[in-house]
């Protein structure tokens, strides 16, 4: 098999679980979307914000330590504890869960019925609010992120591959469980939104929020329920990408690998995160592995828009999105 | 009542007296935002250091020192803001941290007279104070690091690179791609193969590149890195196996943030820098002594001896003795910019003056000119040992090639000077 084939093959594979790592930033947007109405230009944060919180937890830092010494006169930053990766992301799912009430509470309670301009500036106050309660809580140093998934070259794909092309792949474990991660995500969401009478309730708000609330259903209640499930995608979303990175400030913008993945498998529909973020992962590894070369190199953020576009032009709704019908 | 006039009397008194003189170093700096890990302690090294002056000192000549914090949160817009805000508050120095701010007060500084200081950073050939009247990048630039990258990989390989393949791995940015010219000189000088990966910025995503270099089997991989782009990027050597003592990243791309978070993955990882790392240096028992322990550090100490912080020492350290030799020159202890900027032009800070701030081979020692205003161009190779977590200085001070940077910075300053009408000096 000729050497170039061999190598867009794992290019390939590459930039399916780069897509899926995309995916799982989306489908936070998706949720809310589906659910509201609202673009939520926080998700990225909110993956940022529950990161830190994770690792902050699983260090045992003071919360608000600076803040604290800095009233008070004393000089603590940690509880002395460390607390085990599992019940660190039981616990920080606890906050998100404040968080998605407090949000609903103090914010978005009073927006019902506003426009969906006036809510996406609202979740981009949100953002920045976020991002400095973040900073002040647990700091703006590089936090490293150590849950025990596994990091490195998979051994068993490399000397397979390595016996049939001659060349070993190179396929990251910590994408492998990721996809693992987001398959997992996704059928237990899909189960949730169809099977459970709470996510029924979800599709209810989502179909029409008059009606919905004419039959009893509780808009904050469904609302602080979707919020939490973003938390939980972003505090995912987080735990992957920090891992690779470490948790700091730029986590925030993985926000912008998502925004493709949205234009093209739609804002509405789980199942569409996920093929958009392949497409996008496949196409733009495709791209700048076969183009790259021949004009500069570094094609693969706008590259990714490009794709975007050309789907958005023969259908607008994205590949799964809901058809937009507007009758007069 | 009595005591209330008084009070009213005396606070009028004090209102309409002039305020006392003091020599004011504004901080650029940036505590929040995606670049804060590093902006964070190179803010503290700078302020703690003047801190120390003013506790241990009385100031510099006498002169108490003054240290106003601007947040640029690395912004240039910000920058320039803070720029504004605080030049008009007898700023005699400006240190702005940022290639992209730099290059929007370079005219402003030029107009308004106050000598800016771009350490390491900002536009390469302001080295040419022919040129360049009121900048100054002392000790070292980018093509400085990127020489003494090549100078390393030569005594790896016993003095010959040729046939060798070396990757430049670069933010695609202006300040990634500085290297390119220099590298691809010395390429010619030296007969080794160059390949250039850009990687757009944040380079959270770097797997086509890291694939590449994979594939290419490269020597060396020399790096540009910022932000989340330099841990991502050490991570991912790690994760193909590249020999990690064959990675060598610039000065920006060489400090704890960016190793720390790939764990053992990262050891052996080597990078260029022009201070000392960690806390053996006696001056280090001062800042304890009468700036951490009397809590009036800037940071709650913990960053002491950390490769951010120790740069922002050398830089404070840098601004307070060519504020000194500008009180010296001028036979005044309250100087203004334009003496502090001749100040810095006769800079000279060598290893005896270093030994007696109790810095000894804290940075290479520094001679500045009306031409020059580069100083000696020289970094060392440091390396990351993981186990220890520190980084370990594995070379003496490098020269760069002077052949090579020196025409290279005639060549840009020129160009400059051509577009901008101006003449030169030191004639």
């Amino acid at each position: 098999m000729p050497e170039q084939l061999v190598y867009a093959m794992e290019v390939f594979l590459n930039g399916l679980m780069a897509g899926v790592l995309y995916a799982l930033v989306a489908l936070g947007f998706v949720l809310i979307y589906k659910a509201s109405g609202i673009f939520n230009y926080a998700q990225g944060v909110m993956a940022l914000f529950a990161a830190l919180t994770l690792v902050g937890i699983m260090e045992g830092q003071v919360p608000f330590a600076h803040l604290i010494n800095a009233a008070f006169g004393t000089d603590i930053h940690h509880f002395g504890w460390h607390v085990p990766a599992l019940l660190a992301i039981l616990l920080t799912m606890v906050v998100m869960i404040g968080l998605a009430w407090l949000v609903n509470y103090f914010v978005f309670r009073h927006l019902v019925s506003q426009e969906p301009i006036i809510l996406f500036m609202a979740t981009i106050g949100l953002a920045y609010f976020l991002e400095g309660v973040g900073d002040i809580m647990w700091g703006a140093d590089i936090k490293k992120l150590d849950v025990g998934l596994p990091q490195g070259i998979n051994e068993a794909i490399d000397e397979f591959t390595f016996g049939v092309f001659d060349y070993g792949f190179f396929i990251d474990n910590l994408d492998i469980v990721a996809t693992v991660i987001a398959a997992l995500l996704v059928a237990s969401l899909i189960i949730f939104a169809q099977y459970t009478k709470q996510g029924r309730a979800m599709r209810a708000v989502a179909d029409d929020h008059q009606a919905a609330l004419s039959v009893g259903i509780s808009l904050n209640y469904i609302w602080v329920m979707v919020w939490s499930l973003a938390g939980f995608v972003a505090l995912v979303a987080g735990i992957v990408w920090g891992t690779k990175s470490g948790v700091q400030f730029s986590l925030s913008l993985i926000a912008l690998k998502a925004l493709p993945v949205l234009m093209l498998g739609g804002f509405t529909s789980i199942p569409g995160a996920i093929v958009g973020g392949l497409i996008i992962g496949v196409g733009e590894k495709l791209f700048e592995f076969s183009i790259g070369p021949l004009i500069g190199g570094a094609t693969e953020n706008w590259f990714a828009y490009v794709l975007a576009l050309l789907f958005l032009v023969f259908r607008p709704q994205g590949l799964f999105g809901e058809k937009i019908i507007e009758r007069v | 009542m009595k005591l209330k006039l008084v009070t009213l009397v005396l606070g009028a008194v004090m209102a309409g007296a002039p305020a006392m003189a003091e020599l004011v170093f504004p901080s650029l700096s940036y505590r929040t935002g995606p670049f804060a890990a590093g902006g964070t302690p190179f803010a503290d090294g700078y302020a703690d250091y003047f801190t120390l002056l003013n506790e241990r000192d009385g100031g510099i000549g006498g002169e108490m020192t003054r240290v106003p914090e601007c947040e640029t949160a690395y912004n240039t817009e910000k920058g320039v803001e803070c720029y504004e805000a605080t030049k008009g508050d007898g700023a005699l120095i400006y240190q702005p941290l940022s290639t992209g701010i730099t290059y929007q007060l370079i005219p402003k500084v030029t107009a308004d007279g106050i000598p800016m200081h771009t350490m390491g950073y900002g536009r390469t050939s302001a080295a040419n104070g022919k040129i360049f009247e009121w900048v100054f990048n002392y000790p070292g630039n980018y093509w400085d690091s990127a020489s003494i990258m090549v100078k390393h990989a030569l005594d790896m390989e016993g003095g010959d690179l040729s046939g060798k393949n070396i990757v430049l791995l670069y933010h695609n940015s202006a300040y990634g791609k500085e290297p390119i010219r220099t590298l691809e000189e010395l390429s010619k000088k030296h007969g080794y193969g160059l390949t250039l990966i850009p990687v757009d910025s944040p380079g959270q995503e770097q797997k086509s590149q890291w694939l590449q270099i994979r594939r290419e089997k490269p020597d060396y991989v020399f790096f540009w890195g910022w932000g989340v782009m330099n841990q991502v990027a050490i991570q991912e050597a790690g994760n193909i196996r590249f020999p990690m003592d064959h990675f060598i990243g610039v000065w920006w791309s060489g400090s704890e943030p960016d190793v720390l978070p790939a764990g053992d993955a990262a050891d052996g990882y080597k990078s260029t820098n022009f201070t000392g790392t960690g806390t053996d240096y006696p001056i280090f028992d001062d800042i304890q002594k009468y700036v951490v322990d009397a809590g009036k550090a800037a940071g709650d100490g913990s960053s002491l001896g950390q490769v951010q912080y120790n740069r922002g020492m050398y830089a404070a350290m840098l601004a307070a003795e060519a504020a000194l030799k500008a009180q010296e020159m001028y036979g005044v202890t309250e100087i203004n910019a334009a003496q502090m900027r001749d100040g810095m032009e006769a800079l000279d800070v060598t290893a005896a003056r270093m030994a007696e701030l109790g810095m000894p081979g804290f940075g290479p020692e520094v001679h500045v000119s009306c031409e020059n205003h580069g100083g000696p161009g020289q970094g060392l190779i440091q390396q990351w040992n993981a186990t220890d977590k520190k980084w370990v200085a594995i070379t003496d001070y490098i020269e760069s090639d002077r052949d090579v940077i020196d025409a290279l910075i005639v060549e840009d300053s020129a160009a400059y000077a051509k577009e901008n009408n101006i003449e030169e000096r030191c004639k």
